[in-house]
C-alpha cells in the first residue's frame, strides 16, 4: 500500500514533478541575488524620511513599494510621462530598472502554471500535490526499510539506484514537503479558497479639505521604519479629498493630506499573515538563504526521478510476468512471495499456471503485501519465502512478520510455508523458519508442513507440488525450469598453480572486469558491484547449475578474482583448474553481505584453510585504512600450497596485514589451523577485547575445529564462538 | 481580438430616468508591450458629480487582485456583484480587448465620464489609467493611457 503510494505519484508525476523542482531551484537563485544588489535602507530610517528624499528627486512621485529584500522602487509620473525606478535610499534617486526580469517573470510563469494561466495553475498544484504525498510516502517507506525513525540515518546496502534514491530523500525531504505543503497553500489562497484577503479599511467619510502636509510631520511616516514598509501611494495631485494609503507589517490605512492624521487603519487577519509568512517560506523572498536552500533540495528531484524509475524497472525485471492473476477478494488461493532476486518469483509464476489450470482462481502478490482483510475469499494460503543474508526479510518480504504480528486473529484458512535457499550456508532458509515459527506460534492453521526447496531444486519443488496437490484433492505437477541468473562472460588474464606436489592442484584464478553498460552500473546490477567475500556463480558447460565460490577481490581491485581447487571428477573445477588465460567463463554475482569485512576499525581475525583464504586475502588487499588484521592459515607444505604467499609478505610489509600465523598439515610436525590459534592465544584474547571480529573461510571441518579452538580460548573471556556468532561478531563461510 | 456582446450592461446596471433607448458601443482597448504578465482591466462610469454610477467591464478573474485597481475597489468596495456576468480574462501585453455592448443614450452629452483601472502582477497600479467624458463627438476618438494603454476608444 505504501508503496503503491509511493509508486504511482512517483512515475505518473515524474515529468511534471522534476518540471517544478528544476524551475523551482532556478527560481531561488533571484531572491538572493536581489537582496544582494538592491541598495538596503540605513537600520533607523523611517518611511517619512525616504518618502521626502524621493519626492525631492521625483516631485511627481505617486507610489513607493519595498520588496521582502529591502528593494525600495518607486512610481511617479511627471510631466505627463510615467516612471519608475529602483531607489537608492540614501538619496532618493533612481539606481536601476524597475521593470521585471523577463527571465523571472518566465520562469515563475512557467513553475506556477505551465505558461498556461489557470489550467496550467491546476496542474502544477496537481504536481505539487503529488511531491507532497511521494515525501509523506517516502518518509514512511526509508523509516520502513532502515527499521524505524530512530534510525532514521542509519547507513543503507543494496543497489546503487537505491542507496543514492535515499540518501538524497534524506537529504532533501524536509525541504520538498515544506515547498510541496506551501505550494498547495499558495494555490488555494490564489484561488480565492482561503479567507486570506481581508477588506481594505472603510475609506474615511470626512478629511480635513486642506493638503501639502510635510511628509516628514506625518506622525504614522514618521514612525514607521523603512524595514516594515510595504507599499505607500500617494493622493492625487490636484484631489483635496484623496489621502495617503499607508500599508506596512502592521497593516494597512489612510493618512490625511492636509494634518497627516491616521484616517483608518486595518490590521492583517491572521490567515493575512499566515499567507504572508506561507509566501516567503515558499518563494524565499524575505529568507533568501533559506530559498537558495529549498533551491539546493529541489535539485535533489530529478535525482531522484531517474534512481526511483530505475528501481521500479529493476523490480519489475526480476520478476516474470503473472498471467491471468484473480483479483485479491475473489482468489481461493492467494500466493505471497518473499523473492530477493526474484527467483521465487519464478517457482510462483509456476505454482500460479499450474493452480490455474486445475480451474482455480489464484492471487500472487508480494509478501508484502500481506493483508488479510483483501483476501477475503482465500481458502488457502501458500508462502514462498527466500532468506536474505542471515535470515533477513527479502526485498519483497520486508515488514510480513509485523504484519503477522499485528494481526488480532489469523486468517481461518490455512497455510503452507515453502523455504527457499542453499544449503551451503548456515542460515539455510532461515528467514522462511522464522515465518513458518510465527505462523504456528500465532495458532495459524499448516496446510502442509514446513518444506525446504535446495538451490532452485526442480525435483524438490515438485515434491512439494505433490504433496499440495494430495491436500487438495487434484493432481498438481509442478514442473519448474528454474531461470538461470542473467551470465557475464569472463575472460581468465592471469593464472597461479599451487599444491600438485602435496596432492591439492589449486589455481588462484584473475579474469577481467567484464564491460558494463551504463544501466548496470547505475542499478549495480552484475559486475557492477561486489566485494570480497561476495560469490560468483560460475555455470559449468554440460551442466545448467551454476557453482558457487568466494571472491578474493572486490571491484575496486580492478578484476575478479577466484582460489579454486580441483576436485576428482568435478565438472566445473576441472574446467577451471585448465583454463589458460584468454580462456572465458560465463559468470554472475551473488551477494553475500553476511561475510562482508565491515568498514570500520575494529581489528579482524581471519582464519582460512586451503582455498579458504581467497575472500581473506581480498579483505586484506581491501584494507587501505590499515586496521588491524590478524590472518591463521592452514596449508599443506610451504613450498607448494602457501597460497598469496608474495602478497601477504608486501601486505605485512606496508600495514595492511598486522599479523600472520601459518600451520603446517604435513612434514615432521604437523599443525592444523587451529592449533596456531592455539599457540597465539593471549593475542586473539587480546584482540578479542579489543572488539574484533572473527571471520572464518574453508571446509565444514575445519570450521567446527576452529570454532571449538575458539570456545577454549576465549573461556577466560567468558564468551564462546557462539556468543560472539549470536552478537554477529563470528561469521563464517563454509563449504 | 475579442468581441463580447454584454447586453446587460448599463441599461440594466444603471436606473436612470428616462431611458428609453439605448444603442450599441464598442469599446476598445489596445495595451502596450509593457513586459509583464496579463493586466486586470476595470471599465466603469461615473456621474457628472463624480460618483461611481457602473460597472461596464472587468477583465481578470481572481477578485483578490481588485485591490490593485485602487479607484474601481474604493468605488464599489470591491462588490463582485457589480461585475456579474461582465468578466472576462485578463488581457495580455500587446493584445486588444474589444467589448460590444448596450449603452444608453442618455449616458452621452450628460457630463458622464468612462474610466479604465489598469493592473499588472509585480508593475505600478494605474488607478485612472483611462479617463475620458462620454459624448457622442468623442466616439471613434482614440485617447492615449498612462501607463499600460496604448490606445482606448468607444465607437457607435
Amino acid at each position: 500500500m505504501l508503496r503503491a503510494l509511493h509508486r504511482w505519484p512517483g512515475l505518473l508525476a515524474l515529468a511534471l514533478v522534476t518540471l517544478l523542482a528544476v524551475s523551482g531551484a532556478a527560481l531561488s537563485v533571484f531572491p538572493a541575488a536581489e537582496r544582494i544588489a538592491a541598495p538596503q535602507a540605513e537600520e533607523a530610517m523611517s518611511v517619512a524620511d525616504l518618502a521626502t528624499r524621493i519626492r525631492s528627486a521625483h516631485p511627481g512621485v505617486e507610489q513607493i513599494r519595498r520588496a521582502p529584500s529591502g528593494r525600495i522602487t518607486a512610481y511617479w509620473f511627471d510631466g505627463g510621462t510615467p516612471g519608475s525606478a529602483v531607489i537608492d535610499p540614501a538619496t532618493g534617486a533612481g539606481v536601476a530598472s524597475a521593470d521585471p526580469n523577463p527571465l523571472q517573470r518566465w520562469l515563475t510563469n512557467l513553475h506556477r502554471s505551465l505558461l498556461l494561466d489557470d489550467a496550467g495553475r491546476i496542474v502544477m498544484a496537481a504536481g505539487a500535490a503529488a511531491m507532497l504525498v511521494l515525501a509523506v510516502s517516502g518518509l514512511a517507506l526509508v523509516a520502513r526499510r532502515v527499521g524505524g525513525w530512530r534510525r532514521w540515518l542509519a547507513p543503507l546496502r543494496g543497489p546503487l539506484a537505491g542507496r543514492v534514491h535515499v540518501e538524497l530523500a534524506r537529504a532533501a525531504v524536509l525541504g520538498l514537503l515544506l515547498t510541496s505543503a506551501t505550494a498547495l497553500w499558495m494555490t488555494a489562497s490564489t484561488f480565492g479558497f482561503l479567507p486570506d484577503e481581508g477588506p481594505p479599511p472603510e475609506l474615511p467619510s470626512a478629511v480635513s479639505g486642506r493638503v501639502g502636509a510635510p511628509l516628514a510631520s506625518m506622525p504614522r511616516l514618521a514612525a514607521t521604519p523603512v524595514s516594515n514598509l510595504h507599499e505607500l501611494s500617494f493622493p492625487y495631485p490636484d484631489d483635496a479629498t484623496d489621502v495617503f494609503t499607508l500599508k506596512t507589517g502592521d497593516g494597512v490605512g489612510y493618512l490625511d493630506q492636509g494634518t497627516g492624521a491616521t484616517l483608518g487603519w486595518a490590521e492583517p487577519s491572521g490567515w493575512e499573515r499566515i499567507s504572508e509568512t506561507v509566501y516567503m517560506l515558499h518563494t524565499g523572498q524575505g529568507a533568501p538563504l533559506l530559498g537558495l536552500l529549498l533551491g539546493l533540495t529541489a535539485l535533489g528531484v530529478p535525482a531522484m526521478g531517474v534512481t526511483g524509475l530505475s528501481i521500479w524497472l529493476a523490480g519489475r525485471a526480476g520478476r516474470p510476468r503473472i498471467r491471468d492473476n484473480a483479483a485479491p477478494g475473489r482468489a481461493e488461493t492467494i500466493i505471497l512471495v518473499g523473492s530477493e532476486g526474484g527467483s521465487s518469483w519464478g517457482f510462483a509464476a509456476t505454482l500460479h499456471a499450474a493452480l490455474t489450470r486445475a480451474g482455480q482462481r489464484v492471487h500472487a502478490a508480494p509478501m508484502s503485501a500481506f493483508d488479510p482483510a483483501r483476501f477475503s475469499g482465500a481458502r488457502r494460503y501458500l508462502v514462498l519465502a527466500a532468506t536474505y543474508g542471515d535470515g533477513d526479510a527479502p526485498a519483497s518480504a520486508k515488514g510480513f512478520l509485523d504484519r503477522l504480528d499485528r494481526l488480532s486473529a489469523v486468517p481461518a484458512a490455512p497455510v503452507a510455508v515453502l523455504g527457499f535457499g542453499d544449503r551451503s550456508f548456515p542460515a539455510f532458509c532461515a528467514y522462511a523458519k522464522s515465518v513458518a515459527a510465527a505462523a504456528e506460534t500465532k495458532g495459524w492453521r499448516l496446510l502442509l508442513p514446513f518444506e525446504t526447496v535446495d538451490r532452485q531444486s526442480p525435483q524438490e519443488f515438485a515434491r512439494w507440488g505433490r504433496a499440495l496437490g494430495e491436500a487438495l484433492g487434484i493432481a498438481l505437477e509442478l514442473d519448474h525450469q528454474p531461470v538461470r541468473p542473467a551470465t557475464s562472460t569472463l575472460t581468465l588474464i592471469s593464472r597461479r598453480d599451487y599444491g600438485h606436489d602435496v596432492q591439492a592442484p589449486t589455481a588462484i584464478l584473475r579474469f577481467a572486469l567484464p564491460r558494463l553498460c551504463l544501466w548496470q552500473r547505475l542499478t549495480g546490477q552484475g559486475f557492477a558491484r561486489f566485494e570480497a567475500g561476495d560469490l560468483i556463480g560460475i555455470v559449468p558447460e554440460g551442466s545448467p547449475m551454476p557453482r558457487l565460490y568466494s571472491l578474493a577481490s572486490g571491484r575496486r581491485d580492478g578484476f575478479v578474482e577466484i582460489v579454486v581447487r580441483k576436485h576428482v571428477g568435478g565438472l566445473c573445477s576441472s574446467a577451471l583448474t585448465t583454463l589458460e588465460p584468454g580462456g572465458t567463463v560465463a559468470a554472475f554475482i551473488r551477494r553475500n553481505p553476511g561475510f562482508h569485512a565491515a568498514r570500520d576499525r575494529t581489528p579482524l581475525i581471519l582464519i582460512g584453510a586451503g582455498t579458504g583464504i581467497g575472500p581473506l586475502a581480498g579483505f586484506i588487499r581491501a584494507n587501505a585504512s590499515r586496521r588491524p588484521i590478524h590472518l591463521f592459515f592452514g596449508m599443506r607444505h610451504p613450498d607448494s600450497d602457501f597460497l598469496y604467499r608474495e602478497e601477504l609478505e608486501g601486505w605485512a610489509a606496508g600495514g595492511r596485514l598486522r599479523h600472520l600465523s601459518t600451520a603446517v598439515s604435513r612434514g615432521t610436525r604437523p599443525r592444523h589451523v587451529q592449533d596456531a590459534l592455539v599457540a597465539d592465544q593471549p593475542e586473539i584474547v587480546r584482540a578479542i577485547r579489543e572488539g574484533a571480529r572473527v571471520m572464518v573461510c574453508g571446509g565444514r571441518q575445519m570450521a567446527a575445529g576452529v570454532a571449538e579452538a575458539m570456545t577454549r580460548i576465549l573461556q577466560p573471556l567468558g564468551l564462546s564462538a557462539e556468543i560472539l556468532k549470536a552478537e554477529g561478531r563470528y561469521v563464517e563461510d563454509v563449504y | 481580438m475579442r468581441s463580447i456582446l454584454a447586453a446587460l450592461a448599463l441599461t440594466t446596471a444603471l436606473t436612470l430616468p428616462g431611458i428609453a433607448m439605448a444603442r450599441p458601443v464598442t469599446l476598445t482597448t489596445t495595451l502596450k508591450n509593457y513586459g509583464g504578465n496579463g493586466a486586470y482591466l476595470a471599465i466603469y462610469v461615473t456621474d457628472p458629480k463624480g460618483a461611481y454610477a457602473g460597472s461596464l467591464w472587468m477583465a481578470g478573474t481572481k477578485s483578490k487582485y481588485y485591490g490593485h485597481l485602487s479607484d474601481w475597489y474604493r468605488a464599489t468596495g470591491g462588490n463582485t456583484a457589480e461585475i456579474n456576468g461582465i468578466t472576462g480574462a485578463s488581457v495580455g501585453a500587446g493584445r486588444q480587448l474589444a467589448i460590444t455592448l448596450d449603452l444608453a443614450d442618455a449616458l452621452f452629452d450628460a457630463g458622464y465620464t468612462l474610466h479604465v483601472d489598469a493592473a499588472v502582477e509585480d508593475m505600478r497600479d494605474s488607478p485612472n489609467e483611462i479617463a475620458v467624458p462620454l459624448t457622442a463627438k468623442g466616439a471613434g476618438q482614440p485617447v492615449q493611457g498612462r501607463r499600460y494603454i496604448a490606445n482606448f476608444s468607444y465607437g457607435m
